[in-house]
């Protein structure tokens, strides 16, 4: 029934011979002006706020001049290309935003699975909602209070990380000073805050697994560890494929907000990420053009990333996003 | 469901694993409600755990008598509300639409809205746009901007899809047109739906800090997370552990942002496990047949 109504024709007419356009073009707006007409806030929404921005992109050709606007600005060619490459912070930019985003990804896309196989194990459902409750509700802190929250426990005066190490009898750490810390505080505090929330897609694939499965292997032995690895896992294998292209596809997307929250000069050094940079040097500086010819640069990286991993994946699993 | 013969170590693991996740993410809150009650003088020599010594609520009068508190709150709630509206009303309808295999040029308007996940034009370009409009400073810069959320709305698309192709049908022959359908039939009957995806955009809309960052000047028109920013993380460097705000009174610069923390955070803390079977349900629907 859905799949007979074809999409571009109107549904219960038959088309045998064609007809001329202006009367195809009359019925297609007859059968379809109510539900674009719902769509078109929505269409507007994306041309202004998505797609405009994208048109403005041209500023990273030109020398952008607040006054003239974009079209009256200079042409500069590759020039800000050229000067982002040629720049000494080109490469610690780079490594800083790759590395962050890698460990993210090595670290922060196994922890939900473990967490949701073993909530899946779980045999008392109060006891599963309680885990639940709890692990979902970081999720809904702002960036700004889980920022505040890190700093002040990893405080050397009084925050509550330091007085435990002091209390073992240790030396107090300055974490927010030390540039080799940044990415494991980052990286800790992501899967922190998101864990519990990333489980419910993988239990909403878990309820998909087959029960007979499980009998079967029960029937030929498999301890509880077995099932996990022969019977959950290849269950739940797709889901785990989507969740992990899109999260190699956001590699290079870390989040703007929580890393500029939990930034300070002291620890630009690892803690200086392309996002941050392009607000600094963009926004705050006032170098449009320059600011946005950075992002433009990893955007088409982040691009090529999920390209990448879509492909290699419908070779390998043939599980793919598109 | 599973009934293994023999109790292995599996169990143990398993239940030392989700005590820890359970202790790491309650025990932070503990703490700062602890401190945030406490007197001074514990806080200051670090003897504060899991239950307030000293009890009192001398910082959350000190926050909560501090009229900036309030405009934020006032403005959060604003920004909030506002932009739930708009973000729900343009994102189903767009849905609705998206979800009709009868609309022609679906699949290329699809296309369109999905390309925009993957690639964008920045900051900066957004910045321009936004800007160019009039949008900075003003009430709209914080709710159009994001107001539709590409995720959000494939999600309801999909809700909406599963919604049996009957109900469109007995609509048609009472005379309605599409925009009645979406009225009169999806919309009463998607209440769930709708609950989920506003609570999603209304926890986007409250905890966001980037928006106001960028588009926000005038001090009067903050959010609170902007003003607990600067409360909290701004100065942490400069000031000391102590400081000193109204007469003698001894403020431990802790007990107070905590307070500060606890009150902002407490009006999500106290609404969501009420709505979380909503947005359970919600997510999980999407994710199944996305």
């Amino acid at each position: 029934m859905t799949q007979a109504s074809a999409t571009t024709r109107p549904i219960g007419k038959e088309k045998p011979i064609p007809e001329p356009k202006a009367s195809r073009f009359k019925r297609l707006w007859q059968s379809n002006k109510y539900l674009w007409l719902l769509f078109l806030p929505c269409l507007i929404y994306y041309l202004v706020f998505r797609y405009a921005p994208m048109f403005g992109l041209v500023i990273t050709f030109k020398n952008y001049n607040l006054f003239k606007g974009i079209w009256a600005s200079d042409w500069v060619g590759l020039k800000y290309y050229r000067l982002f490459l040629n720049n000494p912070d080109f490469w610690p930019l780079m490594k800083n935003t790759f590395l962050l985003g890698l460990y993210r990804l090595i670290f922060g896309f196994p922890a939900p699975i473990i967490l949701a196989l073993l909530l899946n194990e779980l045999r008392k459902a109060a006891v599963k909602r309680f885990v639940q409750t709890v692990s979902y509700l970081p999720h809904f802190i702002s960036n700004v209070i889980v920022a505040s929250m890190v700093i002040m426990f990893l405080s050397p005066t009084g925050g509550l990380v330091n007085n435990l190490l002091t209390e073992l009898g240790f030396e107090p750490i300055n974490f927010m000073n030390k540039p080799e810390m940044f990415r494991g505080i980052y990286v800790l505090s992501e899967i922190w805050q998101h864990i519990g929330w990333e489980t419910i897609i993988y239990l909403a694939a878990l309820t998909a697994v087959d029960p007979q499965l499980y009998e079967a292997a029960s029937i030929d032995g498999a301890s509880r560890m077995r099932k996990m690895w022969h019977v959950t896992l290849p269950g739940i294998s797709s889901a785990l494929v989507i969740t992990l292209i899109l999260n190699i596809g956001q590699v290079l997307e870390i989040g703007f907000e929580k890393v500029y929250l939990m930034q300070n000069p002291a620890i630009y050094d690892t803690a200086d990420i392309i996002s941050t940079y392009v607000y600094r040097i963009g926004l705050v500086q006032g170098n449009f053009s320059y600011g946005s010819a950075i992002d433009l640069f990893m955007g088409i990286i982040s691009l090529i990333f999920i390209y990448g991993a879509n492909w290699i994946s419908r070779r390998v699993s043939e599980t793919s996003l598109w | 469901m599973i009934n293994s013969q023999r109790p292995g170590i599996f169990p143990i693991v398993s239940a030392v694993i989700l005590t820890i996740v359970v202790v790491v993410t309650l025990y932070p809150f503990v703490h700062m409600l602890a401190v945030s009650f406490s007197g001074d003088i514990y806080v200051m020599q670090n003897e504060i755990t899991v239950w307030p010594k000293g009890f009192n609520v001398k910082m959350y009068d000190l926050v909560l008598g501090d009229p900036k508190i309030w405009t934020a709150f006032q403005n959060t709630i604003v920004y909030t509300a506002l932009g739930t509206a708009i973000s729900l009303a343009l994102t189903s309808m767009g849905a609705y639409a998206l979800s009709r295999t009868q609309m022609a040029f679906r699949k290329s308007l699809t296309m369109l809205i999905v390309f925009t996940m993957f690639f964008g034009g920045g900051m900066i370009p957004t910045y321009l746009v936004v800007r160019s409009l009039g949008l900075v400073d003003t009430i709209w810069g914080m709710v159009l901007p994001g107001a539709v959320s590409t995720w959000n709305l494939i999600l309801m698309r999909t809700f909406f899809s599963g919604i049996p192709k009957e109900l469109e049908e007995s609509g048609r022959l009472d005379g309605l047109n599409d925009i009645g359908i979406f009225l009169r039939i999806m919309v009463p009957l998607s209440t769930a739906s709708f609950a989920t995806i506003a609570l999603f955009y209304a926890v986007g809309l409250w905890n966001n800090f980037q928006l106001p960052l960028l588009y926000l000047r005038t001090p009067d028109t903050f959010p609170l997370q902007v003003l607990l920013r600067n409360l909290i993380l701004a100065g942490t460097a400069s000031s000391g552990d102590v400081t000193r705000i109204g007469g003698d009174n001894l403020i431990v610069e802790e007990s107070l942002k905590y307070a500060t923390i606890m009150v902002s955070t407490l009006p999500i803390l106290v609404v969501y496990p009420f709505v979380q079977k909503y947005f359970v349900k919600g997510s999980m629907i999407g994710a199944i047949k996305g």
